[in-house]
């Protein structure tokens, strides 16, 4: 990864940490700069703290790095916990009428911007921030028209008068920058790219819209909200059915009518909403009626720590539902694949008639990042499968809605076509539908419709690429990690090939099917691997160990509910390759 | 698609015969409603393919594996959630909704209300028997206070819930209730709420003659009296159809407690079905809507 920059922006919740951060964004994207934004904060609406990174640079950004080159503390809480995240050559933008300053580390600039003289302040209660965005921007070397037109953007629907004051406010913050603080030594450079920036949720709800999903049912949750409010706000444009529904145990059971129907249906949620669908799930895949859920996870168990990030949900996903059944489970690499990932899923699913799971997390679902637009591609390949839609030809055979086949797979009628008419059922059924679970109990066919349906995971199974190794072939550490560790991941191995260490990566992006084999040709030759994942027990170790017999040499694990940081990789591949760990819990230095 | 064949010969009772004969036991009152319901839809004339009916679990959601038109039977408690889906996904259809009592009011008892207060255009006919039936002999939530059963085998201590007067608190367009025995009765009341345009809601007295010797159709038959024999009674007026709800003993009424037209159903309320049924529109995002989701983020 190329060279970067970072901004770190804190304050309570309610004191406009979110405004400058979009702010930048949209500059520095437009400027074709790539950015990873990720945003800590708490389950409160006013107060507390609130912690918001971006990174900014010419190159892909895989995560919200090691290091700060320039503070806003907002107030003096934030002052007081992240000074010490800068170091030399880095930068604290405050207003020194309210805030103390702490000591920093050598080579670090105090800037204490008065922000009584430069603004009316009985009438802006967010001067502040407004300042500090001009100031930043004059430090980073960007011209002052580029936030002008975002700021005049900004304020578009108020009258001209509130575009004009943000905008002197702005350039005073701007000039008085200029006058009187030393720039970084980085100018941010330009780029000729041009790139979309949007969270996950945003990225999951584009990507059904794409897929041709017809209807979205949720209840909101933590994390996955977004996913609704996008799906809300662009239905009518989109013609799209949301719905917002009494509970999960309502939301996926909506979908399932809406899939029987004809359409793509799908919802999102969190831990503990998808433990009320897990018998609709079961439905699913019982009825053979395709969906697609979501599980933005969140630090469980329980009510757990809703805004914060962990990948704990693995287990709760194999398990879901009592009995045996086709799924499949794919968990996203970044932002840009939880676009890419919708549709692909959904022609799965689809063509096997069975519920498909997307394994999110709260780092994925509300970081930010930057995409070309390209990969938001709204054409994407549909394959609805064997639905049949019309009565065709005049002549039936009686039709049999779960007609046993080589494949598992039985053309699927749906409701409003003449000829066709049939039950689905939760229950047993025969082929025609006609339950087998009650008066009909028979083994033989009972044997026979498991089987067809399980018969469904090979299709599946070939349907799915198998993981690549990302590398060198050979190399002294071989990191193993799944869905959102791909980007802290990709970069740790980098810094630890600049720090003499050959590093490979594997990634997982398709839980179920698990190319087991695969899997075990890659790691057969590997020095020494070791397993990253954001939870405590090592889930997809234990699963990988079910699945293959593999056990691996070493485990990076981190449970506190904030991400892994590139360092925190490094460091601990260093021990464990030293000979002192085969567990390593690295602790999150930025206190949140 | 409805249309895409039109129907040679009228629809008779024989063409709605499911794949099998119905498992209830001998004597059930499920069978009658079972009966109205097939007449209701004979007379209506609505095709059969054009009609899903959609149950939880218990021995009345059985129900749509006896009558051929499309059918889902679901999960115990969900047949609302998972009707109110097919509903938006496909208006065209007709969609009517079959279960128990312990489906419906106790474990569905959260759809239940939210569907009412929706008003999503379909049909829910409760077979209620105050008992549940398949898991042998429970107490339910329209049990009466002191029913023995096998899980309260001292008498029920809970007042059962009115589910009537639920309806009407919740805002269901359409409330009645029919007793099976009175098979003419309950095939109007049901032609009625398949035509209402919005929830309708029939609660049946469908005794259940294994599990409930309490309310027996002989208890039934001399206490059950028609509100459409009383030619004040007003079936639009709300306060009436709540203190009729609440009646209960030597007399009981049946028939169409409450109805009213003024509403919109949730399908009709909702603007992105104005191009028609859902499951007919193009599943792709015109490429000038797609880019402006896209130019959104830049």
């Amino acid at each position: 990864m190329g060279r970067s920059f970072s901004i770190g922006i804190g304050g309570a919740a309610g004191q406009g940490v979110a405004t400058p951060g979009d702010i930048f964004a949209k500059i520095f994207s437009r400027r074709g700069l790539h950015l990873n934004a990720y945003n800590a904060y708490q389950s409160i609406i006013r107060g507390g703290h609130t912690f918001l990174m971006i990174r900014t640079g010419p190159e892909k950004i895989s995560n919200m790095g090691d290091r700060l080159d320039l503070l806003i503390p907002l107030n003096q809480d934030t002052m007081d916990r992240h000074l010490g995240l800068l170091t030399a050559g880095g930068a604290c933008l405050y207003n020194s009428d309210s805030i103390q300053p702490g000591t920093p580390a050598g080579g670090v600039q105090l800037c204490p911007i008065p922000v009584a003289k430069l603004a009316d302040i009985s009438k802006n209660k967010v001067a502040q921030n407004t300042l500090a965005i001009g100031a930043g921007l004059s430090m980073m070397g960007i011209g002052f028209p580029a936030l002008e037109q975002v700021l005049t953007e900004q304020f578009r629907k108020k009258e001209q008068k509130v575009i004009d004051e943000n905008v002197n406010l702005a350039r005073a913050g701007y000039d008085y920058a200029t006058q009187n603080f030393k720039p970084f030594e980085w100018p941010l450079p330009m780029t000729e790219a041009r790139y979309a920036v949007l969270s996950g949720n945003t990225a999951l709800a584009m990507g059904g819209a794409a897929a041709g999903v017809k209807f979205y049912s949720a209840y909101p949750m933590s994390p996955s909200t977004g996913v609704l409010h996008w799906m809300a706000e662009h239905a009518r444009k989109a013609g799209i059915m949301v719905r917002q529904v009494e509970d999960e145990i309502g939301v996926i059971n909506m979908a399932i009518g809406a899939a029987h129907a004809g359409l793509r249906a799908m919802c999102a949620t969190s831990g503990g909403g998808f433990a009320l669908m897990s018998e609709g799930l079961g439905l699913s895949a019982q009825a053979e009626i395709p969906i697609v859920v979501i599980d933005c996870q969140r630090a469980g168990p329980s009510t757990g720590v809703p805004t914060k990030t962990e990948q704990g949900d693995l287990w709760q996903m194999l398990g879901a539902a009592f009995g045996d059944y086709p799924r499949v489970i794919a968990a996203p690499l970044d932002i840009g694949d939880c676009f890419t990932l919708i549709p692909e899923i959904f022609n799965i699913v689809d063509r096997f008639q069975c519920p498909g799971i997307v394994l999110c997390d709260l780092l994925l679902s509300e970081g930010r990042l930057s995409v070309d637009p390209k990969e938001l591609d709204f054409n994407a390949h549909i394959d609805r499968g064997e639905l049949i839609t019309s009565n065709g030809a005049a002549e039936h055979t009686p039709y049999l809605r779960y007609k046993i086949t080589e494949s598992g797979v039985s053309p699927r009628a749906i409701p409003g076509v003449p000829d066709h008419t049939h039950t689905v059922s939760s229950d047993e059924h025969d082929e025609d539908g006609v339950l087998i679970s009650d008066e009909f109990t028979n083994t033989v066919k009972r044997r026979a419709m498991m089987e067809k349906r399980m018969r469904k995971m090979d299709g599946i199974a070939a349907s799915v690429p198998p993981p690549k190794l990302h590398g060198p072939a050979e190399a002294d550490v071989t990191l193993i990690g799944w869905g959102s560790t791909y980007g802290v991941v990709s970069e740790a191995c980098e810094l630890l090939r600049e720090a003499g260490i050959s590093a490979n990566h594997l990634p997982i992006r398709w839980l179920v099917p698990l190319h087991g084999d695969a899997i075990l040709d890659l790691l057969k030759n590997a020095k020494h691997t070791i397993i990253v994942e954001n939870n405590y027990s090592g889930q997809f170790a234990r699963y990988l160990r079910s699945e293959t017999s593999f056990v691996a040499g070493g485990h990076i694990r981190k449970y506190d509910g904030e991400p892994f940081m590139p360092h925190h990789i490094v460091e601990a591949v260093r021990e464990q390759l030293a000979g002192k760990t085969k567990l390593s819990v690295p602790a999150h230095e930025v206190m949140v | 698609m409805a249309t895409e064949v039109a129907a040679p010969k009228p629809m008779v009772m024989a063409d709605l015969k499911g794949k099998v004969d119905p498992d209830w036991c001998p004597g059930c009152g499920d069978f009658g409603v079972l009966a109205a319901v097939q007449k209701a839809l004979v007379e209506l004339q609505i095709a059969k393919h054009d009609v899903v009916t959609i149950s939880g679990i218990g021995c009345s959601s059985n129900f749509p594996g006896f009558i051929d038109t499309y059918g889902m039977h679901t999960l115990h408690g969900r047949a609302l959630a998972v009707a109110t889906g097919m509903k938006l996904a496909n208006h065209a259809m007709t969609v009517l909704v079959t279960g128990g009592d312990g489906d419906g009011f106790g474990i569905g008892g959260n759809h239940f209300v939210h569907t009412m207060r929706r008003n999503v255009d379909l049909c829910y006919i409760v077979m209620d028997n105050q008992i549940y039936g398949l898991t042998t002999g429970q107490t339910s939530p329209t049990s009466r206070l002191g029913m023995k059963t096998k899980s309260m085998p001292f008498g029920s201590i809970e007042a059962p819930a009115n589910p009537i007067a639920i309806a009407l608190a919740a805002g269901a367009t359409f409330v009645a209730r029919g007793f099976s025995a009175d098979q003419k009765h309950l095939t109007e009341l049901i032609k009625r709420g398949i035509e209402h345009k919005g929830f309708s809601f029939i609660d049946v007295f469908s005794p259940c003659v294994t599990y409930n010797h309490d309310n027996t159709f002989q208890w039934f038959r001399p206490r059950v009296r028609k509100l459409e024999d009383n030619p004040e009674y007003d079936p639009t007026d709300w306060m009436a159809a709540m203190e009729k709800s609440t009646m209960w003993g030597d007399e009981i009424p049946i028939g169409r407690f409450f109805e009213r037209t003024d509403l919109p159903s949730l399908h009709g309320a909702e603007p992105v079905l104005n191009a028609g049924p859902l499951v007919h529109q193009n599943n792709r995002i015109p490429a000038d809507v797609a880019q402006s989701f896209i130019t959104e983020l830049m």
